[in-house]
């Protein structure tokens, strides 16, 4: 067979292939009857929230189901443009004969979401990478080596010989999903899927392996399938869209009609869920399913306490500087500066967001705020409305009233409610720690908060492994205002939820804002969601905050070279804005050192913050400071 | 990696100070010793010429002195009658009950113990390892079932009963008479293939008997442990290479697994010393369990010190041989935290 005559043949076809999963309860279906076709050389997006199916199919074309699960029926027909033979049924294959473990890795390979733990952190990456090729082709050690720091170079290893003998653990997450595709590409698949390639990983990174995946795309002619529930991802990178919902196919069709004409009410309803820019101010999102509590908080009872005059709480010059230690168990020790003079207004009612990368420093602050840690230099002002006070200067019973007044909202609800108390216990552990109220007044407190929260009473006997994702928040956030607190400091609160429960967790957060009177530090690296819940935003960036400005002004008007990449790196999800990929593949925006003048910063300076505009300030090399005043 | 090795070799020399002190200070805390109880007892009989002996004891190995002098002579750095003679010198001291320096008393039981738990150590690992592979990667299966049941069986069998049954059965099914570890005319005789082999006859049984619960208790843990890891990505991500299943077991989840037996090296030694005295007394073996019990009844302070002594010179250079071991093995540890 030439090549023309299969170039019109998909390379990969799904014919109503069901997938169920054996349960105590029963079996379940999660994969409901699906077919579509992935081309030659072209990127499919498989779209859906967790649940829907979608990694289950990536794991039924590769067969490597979990042992609960089966494919119970329909064919994924795999038609290998390097053996001439015609389609292969990879559904009729055993999952572990020589035929599925040919392909397996060789024509079909496979990079999952989570970089940190998908390699083996016991050996080197060049054994893991060579591995694969050892496997597939017979290959002299010679011949695997350069093989392999080829690979390295291709994805973008600055030096391969280096790389080949380097740990997991030594690389930062963006060069893990490097190493990752290195080791997917290395015997040349023809169809690599990607499940969640970048959902772990910063945004400009996130731009960088997109870019990455499409350039060597272009190159080796490979088909991608793309599972992800970002939109804006698949407005940057498919060709074809298929839209999964429990277990079933919503929507197929190319990008075009995908965007400007979705049809079904469910790719609708996730569209209007995702946060954009430059969304009108006091526009809603709307979530598939809104949470029934605007009523409940409309009528909570206002507190009613004295205000502050100024900041409620404010953080002057706040350091912290970390000590590492390397090599064989002495090694040597450096420094790490996490925090550097920073310095943050929190206004009574208001949201401060606050921005940036993994390893920024931003939970560093947070966790200085909450006096879970001492700066090295620098405070933490609080003010109750009698008057600005030292955090890390108080003790005894003031202490105790700070915690109450500042509670934390966390990033992963699973690990964040202890599995073994029911509701009950954990909305009313800190009043009990509190001594607040008598037995019945916190059991009506208890039943008030998870209404709050949209939750129903009869859920507080239940425990927390009997909820979803966005349940769990929701917990954690009625946990969070049990004490009536003035402050939340929310750590990524929705970054480990899908989109749909996002908006509904963001909304949640804004009620309660406005009827509650409440003061958020909203911690977070997706600029969109920021977008959304803020008024004021700081962008930080190693430490430093390097832009702050309210988030009309923030966004119309960025000034500083980290803020313009951080925000052009942000995959829209709008075919008319495109990622820039071009201005994005320098490494260059997150060294302050190669930052352009005037924000260039050369190591131990911190450079002087400017007002640019009222409200805006950037952060600037100290001598341009002096040329200018 | 010298500095390391200095570091913990002088960390481990204060670490056995200190126990040296303790084991001193708990032999010492009853009333009375072992020559003063005796000196009353015969003075009680009328035996005036050997409670003179007893005497002379007393004076030679310096018991009149205060505690802290006899500690010191003790451990060899302080001028005892005989000059500066202790541990670090190698003296081991005197064995009151047996009328015989220690070092002629403890002798071959020290190297017969060492042998008997490395016999041990080595039928542990062999016996539990490919079953608790087995186990977790057939969970819930009838394999796992039984092989649950029987370690439970393993776990909850007392194992001085164990020792009797099988004293009996092996004596009566294959006429090997299997109290202590030689048959009775290589007792006392010097080592020669006969021995030798008599000697391996003789460890089947205490080594099945003092293993089995530590392997029942290592198929539980290393199940659990595999268990956990074989839900991990890199697994799967190795599957999705297309490694075949046993060889990405072994490279991966099983390496992974490891790390905590490794770190129980350590334990491991000085509780298999201790920890088989019972056996050692049902099946008569000529280990330092038994004397060591024997001494502390009597106070038999030098010997009593010295075995206390040994075991804890065994768990220290089980600690440093099972950090060096997890060094080698992962680099996370090896290379620290970036």
């Amino acid at each position: 067979m030439t090549a023309g005559a299969t170039a019109g043949k998909p390379l990969l076809s799904i014919r109503d292939l069901v997938v169920d999963f054996a349960s105590d309860g029963g079996t379940f279906r999660a994969v409901d009857g699906i077919s579509f076709d992935i081309p030659r050389g072209r990127t499919v997006a498989l779209v859906g929230e967790s649940g829907s199916g979608k990694s289950v199919t990536a794991q039924a074309i590769l067969r490597i189901l979990p042992k609960a699960a089966r494919i119970a029926g329909g064919a994924i027909l795999f038609d290998d443009p390097a053996n001439g033979r015609g389609p292969t049924d990879i559904a009729a294959l055993a999952a572990d004969g020589a035929p599925m473990r040919a392909l397996r890795g060789g024509r079909i390979a496979m990079i999952f979401q989570e970089p940190m733990t998908s390699l083996s952190p016991l050996h080197t990456i060049g054994n893991q990478v060579i591995e694969a090729l050892r496997l597939h082709r017979k290959v002299s050690p010679e011949e695997e080596r350069a093989a392999a720091e080829e690979v390295f170079a291709h994805v973008g290893f600055p030096d391969p010989k280096r790389a080949f003998v380097t740990y997991p653990f030594e690389l930062s997450g963006g060069m893990r999903q490097r190493a990752m595709i290195a080791m997917a590409l290395i015997c040349r698949p023809a169809l690599l899927i990607a499940d969640e390639p970048t959902t772990a990983l910063d945004v400009t990174t996130q731009a960088q392996i997109l870019d990455l995946m499409r350039s060597l795309q272009a190159e080796t002619g490979m088909a991608i399938l793309l599972i992800t529930h970002d939109l804006g991802v698949v407005a940057n990178m498919a060709d074809d869209v298929v839209v999964m919902y429990r277990g079933r196919i919503m929507e197929t069709g190319s990008r075009k009609e995908i965007f400007h004409d979705p049809r079904h009410p469910y790719l609708k309803a996730l569209m209007h869920a995702v946060p954009r820019f430059g969304m009108a101010p006091g526009e809603r999102l709307t979530p598939l399913r809104e949470v029934a509590s605007a009523g409940i908080i409309a009528a909570t009872p206002k507190l009613h306490r004295p205000k502050p005059a100024g900041p409620v709480l404010q953080a002057e010059g706040l350091s912290k500087r970390y000590t590492l230690r390397s090599g064989w168990f002495l090694g040597q020790t450096h420094h790490v500066k996490a925090v550097n003079n920073v310095s943050l207004t929190l206004a009574p009612g208001k949201t401060l967001g606050l921005v940036g990368e993994s390893g920024c420093g931003k939970t560093t602050v947070s966790k200085i705020i909450m006096r879970a840690m001492a700066p090295d230099t620098g405070r933490v002002l609080f003010d109750d409305g009698t008057g600005p006070r030292d955090v890390h200067g108080l003790d005894g019973d003031d202490l105790f009233a700070y915690r109450r007044a500042v509670q934390f909202v966390f990033q992963d609800p699973f690990s964040s409610l202890n599995p073994r108390m029911t509701v009950y216990e954990i909305l009313t552990e800190p009043l009990v720690i509190h001594e607040l109220g008598t037995p019945e007044e916190r059991f009506a407190k208890a039943k008030m908060l998870i209404e709050l929260v949209g939750l129903d009473k009869r859920h507080l006997r239940r425990y927390p492994h009997s909820f979803s994702g966005g349940q769990r928040q929701r917990l954690g956030i009625a946990r969070a205002l049990a004490l009536s607190p003035r402050v939340l400091l929310c750590d990524e609160p929705v970054s480990a939820l899908d989109v749909s429960v996002q908006a509904q967790i963001l909304n949640l957060l804004k009620d309660l804002q406005a009827a509650l009177g409440l003061s958020y530090l909203f911690v977070s690296h997706n600029l969109a969601v920021v977008d959304y819940i803020a008024d004021t935003i700081a962008v930080m960036c190693r430490g430093y905050i390097v832009e702050e400005a309210p988030k009309a002004t923030l966004f119309r008007n960025p000034r500083h070279p980290y803020t313009q990449a951080l925000l052009a790196a942000v995959p829209s999800p709008d075919l008319d804005h495109p990622l820039d990929f071009d201005k994005l593949r320098s490494d260059r925006f997150s060294d302050p050192s190669d930052w352009p003048e005037p924000y260039r910063l050369v190591a131990g300076s911190a450079g002087v913050m400017r007002e640019v505009e009222p409200g805006h300030r950037v952060r600037i090399a100290a001598g341009h400071a002096r040329e200018a005043a | 990696m010298i500095g390391f090795l200095a570091r913990r070799l002088v960390t481990m020399a204060m670490t056995l100070l200190v126990i040296s002190a303790l084991v001193f200070l708990i032999i010492k805390l009853p009333p009375g010793d072992f020559l003063s109880n005796q000196i009353a007892e015969l003075r009680a009989q009328g035996e005036a010429a050997s409670a003179a002996k007893a005497e002379f004891l007393i004076k030679q190995y310096g018991l009149d002195r205060p505690a802290w002098e006899q500690y010191l002579v003790w451990i060899g750095i302080w001028p005892g009658p005989a000059g500066f003679s202790g541990l670090l010198q190698g003296d081991w001291g005197w064995s009151f009950e047996y009328d015989k320096p220690v070092r002629d008393v403890v002798g071959d039981a020290l190297w017969l113990t060492l042998l008997v738990n490395l016999a041990v150590v080595v039928f542990v690992h062999l016996m539990s390892i490919p079953i608790a592979i087995y186990s977790a990667t057939r969970q819930y299966s009838w394999g796992d079932y039984v092989a649950t049941f029987i370690g439970y069986i393993g776990l909850a069998t007392p194992n001085f009963l164990l020792a009797l049954i099988l004293l009996y059965y092996f004596n009566r099914w294959f006429g090997i008479s299997i109290g202590g570890l030689f048959d009775a005319q290589y007792a006392n005789a010097p080592w020669s293939w006969g021995k030798f082999v008599s000697l391996l006859q003789h460890l089947i049984v205490p080594t099945i008997v003092i293993g089995l619960a530590g392997t029942a208790a290592m198929i539980r843990r290393m199940r659990a442990n595999l268990l956990d890891e074989l839900g991990k990505q890199y697994y799967i991500t190795a599957k999705a290479k297309g490694v075949p299943p046993t060889r990405a077991l072994l490279k991966y989840p099983f390496r992974m697994a490891l790390n905590p037996f490794i770190a129980d090296i350590g334990n491991l030694l000085p509780h298999l010393v201790s920890g088989s005295v019972l056996v050692s007394l049902v099946l008569s073996l000529p280990t330092v369990g038994p004397i060591l019990l024997a001494a502390l009844k009597s106070q038999d302070q030098f010997l009593a010190g010295f075995i206390l002594m040994f075991v804890a010179l065994l768990t220290v250079v089980g600690m440093l041989i099972s950090d060096l071991m997890l060094a080698w093995l992962d680099p996370r540890i090896r290379l620290g935290q970036r």
